[in-house]
């Protein structure tokens, strides 16, 4: 929970988003505070991006209670966004203009003047290191870049709170880091930062709490280390048999561990020791193709809690 | 800010798309429509003026021809500019999508779509009535009339599409929107010929669509016979028209875009 007097940015209560018969989001409640950078972990269709979108007041909530920056989104609509910076998860940048163009008429719509917008892009585009490109079309940019201006442009107004739905999904370890690090910029400035992600690395580098979304609830919420704690153990032991083998290891592997996951192509052991579990399986007489031994990651936590993987 | 601000900011957008994009629509929306006057008036025009038809009203063909004309080209040029471009400001560019994440209401976008066809349809009728000052169909009083004339016409056929488009998911539906709507029309709805020509049983459809309204008020200006119950008529079909279509659009792009 948000500690000091500051009000939350976010306040959630019973949140719930139907369509039709369908319930995206199913009575969550959270709270975000002011600076804090805090994000949605989840697979697809667990309703964060419904979740983000009553959040952005473009999406009226079904039941339940939520303001933003203090004010109601069914009433305060027009004056909320006007202090939210929002990424979406798809782009919707101009194509028929160019990369300078996209952000001073997004300025305009926050009634920005044309200079003040204007000066406002080009600090921006300097920012997400975009300057060279200014007067070029959007359409040749690459996915990394059009990331780059969506975030730009997402911060024309300055906003007090930015909403990222899924910032770096489908760019390459290069881009993504790129845009990390931007991203950590900003949160070192102070900027509020509500993201959504299905990586887990994403959530651990960016997120100072977060939730785990699964099935349009809440299943899980902390830090990235108090989740991590909480729901596994310090190091995971990965073996992996040669195909068939695995599942003729029943019981050999009993007592090896505080817990076993058997995923379909290797099985992930749960300890505090991953080096001495290896060595205990070795001498169990067992030879896996593959011996890993690694830190507990969000991953864990999400099969822990729900029995699938993440990312599948 | 006023509540017409956040609509003019969307038609800044359409200002400054048309700004790179202007060229590209030149011959269609200007040389094209001046090229068919100068065919049908001057070329098809001399045959008919040879049998000095009287339903034409005593005048030369081209002069009745050409406030038709105007009429059904405001009607072709905002029926294409709320097909195509607003699917793509909500399916593919997703321009109205980014839109709604600002203070920029649904409701806005309507309006700011609406004054963006103002703003064009205006261009295309001012160079069409100056090609009919320069072929001599008219004088630059009664040209300048028929401005608003063609304005209204055109937002009549927009805003009711404009609403159709935002249900829409694909671009299936805008082939027979011409084939079927926009085509018959302008051929049917006494641009080319006076509709008494029609067969009796068909003539009261052309009175139910807007184009028909919008070519007899055109063609009254430029001839100079305004009958104003008549006039009146006309306006009102029209500007009902955009009023239910505005209305409708109003629905649809809300329930499309804040969902």
């Amino acid at each position: 929970m948000p500690n000091g007097e500051a009000p939350p940015l976010i306040h959630a209560r019973q949140l719930t988003k139907r369509f039709g018969e369908f319930v995206a989001v199913d009575g969550i409640e959270f709270d975000v505070a002011s600076g804090e950078s805090f994000g949605f972990l989840g697979p697809n269709g667990a309703g964060k991006t419904s979740t983000m979108r009553m959040i952005g007041c473009v999406s009226p909530l079904t039941s339940g209670t939520l303001t933003v920056l203090g004010k109601d989104p069914a009433t305060e609509g027009a004056a909320i966004r006007a202090r939210l910076g929002v990424v979406p998860q798809e782009d919707s940048l101009d194509m028929e203009l160019t990369v300078e163009e996209n952000l001073i008429i997004y300025g305009r719509y926050f009634d920005l003047s044309y200079s003040e917008a204007r000066s406002r892009a080009k600090e921006l585009l300097d920012f997400v290191q975009l300057s060279e490109r200014a007067k070029d079309e959007v359409e040749p940019l690459s996915g990394g870049m059009k990331r780059r201006l969506t975030i730009a442009r997402g911060l024309i107004n300055e906003p007090d709170l930015m909403l990222l739905d899924e910032p770096t999904t489908g760019l390459d370890p290069q881009a993504r880091h790129l845009l990390w690090d931007r991203l950590y910029r900003l949160k070192q400035q102070g900027v509020t930062l509500v993201l959504t992600t299905h990586y887990m690395d994403e959530a651990e580098q960016l997120c100072d709490r977060l939730v785990v979304m699964d099935k349009a609830k809440i299943v899980a919420q902390g830090s990235p280390r108090q989740l991590i704690d909480e729901y596994a153990t310090k190091e995971v032991l990965e073996l992996r048999f040669p195909p068939g083998a695995q599942a003729s290891l029943d019981g050999r592997l009993d007592g090896l561990a505080e817990r076993i996951e058997k995923l379909p192509d290797r099985l992930l052991l749960y300890t505090s020791d991953g080096d001495a579990a290896a060595v205990a399986v070795h001498e169990r007489g067992l030879r896996p193709e593959q011996v890993l031994v690694r830190r507990s990651t969000l991953e864990d936590v999400f099969l822990r809690l729900t029995g699938r993987a993440l990312v599948e | 800010m006023s509540q017409l601000t956040p609509a003019i900011r969307v038609l800044e957008h359409s200002l400054m798309v048309y700004r790179r994009t202007w060229r590209g629509s030149l011959f269609t929306t200007f040389l094209a429509p001046v090229l068919f006057l100068a065919a049908m008036g001057f070329g098809l025009g001399t045959f008919v003026d040879k049998g000095n038809p009287a339903s034409l009203g005593g005048v030369a063909y081209l002069v009745f021809l050409a406030p038709g004309m105007l009429a059904s080209q405001a009607m072709q040029t905002a029926s294409g500019e709320s097909m195509y471009p607003v699917l793509s400001a909500i399916v593919w560019m997703k321009t109205y999508t980014a839109m709604v994440a600002t203070p920029i209401s649904t409701r806005a976008i309507v309006i700011g779509h609406v004054l963006w066809l103002t703003v064009r349809l205006t261009l295309v009728a001012a160079v069409f009535v100056l090609a009919m000052v320069v072929f001599g169909a008219t004088d630059v009083l009664h040209g300048l009339l028929m401005i608003p004339v063609g304005v209204l016409t055109g937002l009549a056929f927009a805003t009711p599409i404009t609403a159709f488009t935002a249900t829409q998911r694909t671009d299936n539906a805008f082939p027979a929107i011409t084939r079927f709507i926009v085509t018959p029309l302008f051929i049917f709805s006494g641009t080319f010929f006076p509709i008494s020509q029609l067969p009796a049983l068909v003539q009261p459809l052309a009175y139910l669509t807007p184009l028909w309204h919008g070519v007899s008020l055109a063609r009254a200006i430029a001839l100079g016979n305004v009958d104003l119950g008549l006039a009146a008529v006309n306006l009102a079909v029209l500007v009902g028209f955009i009023a239910s279509g505005i209305g409708l659009a109003f629905v649809t792009f809300s329930r499309r875009l804040v969902q």
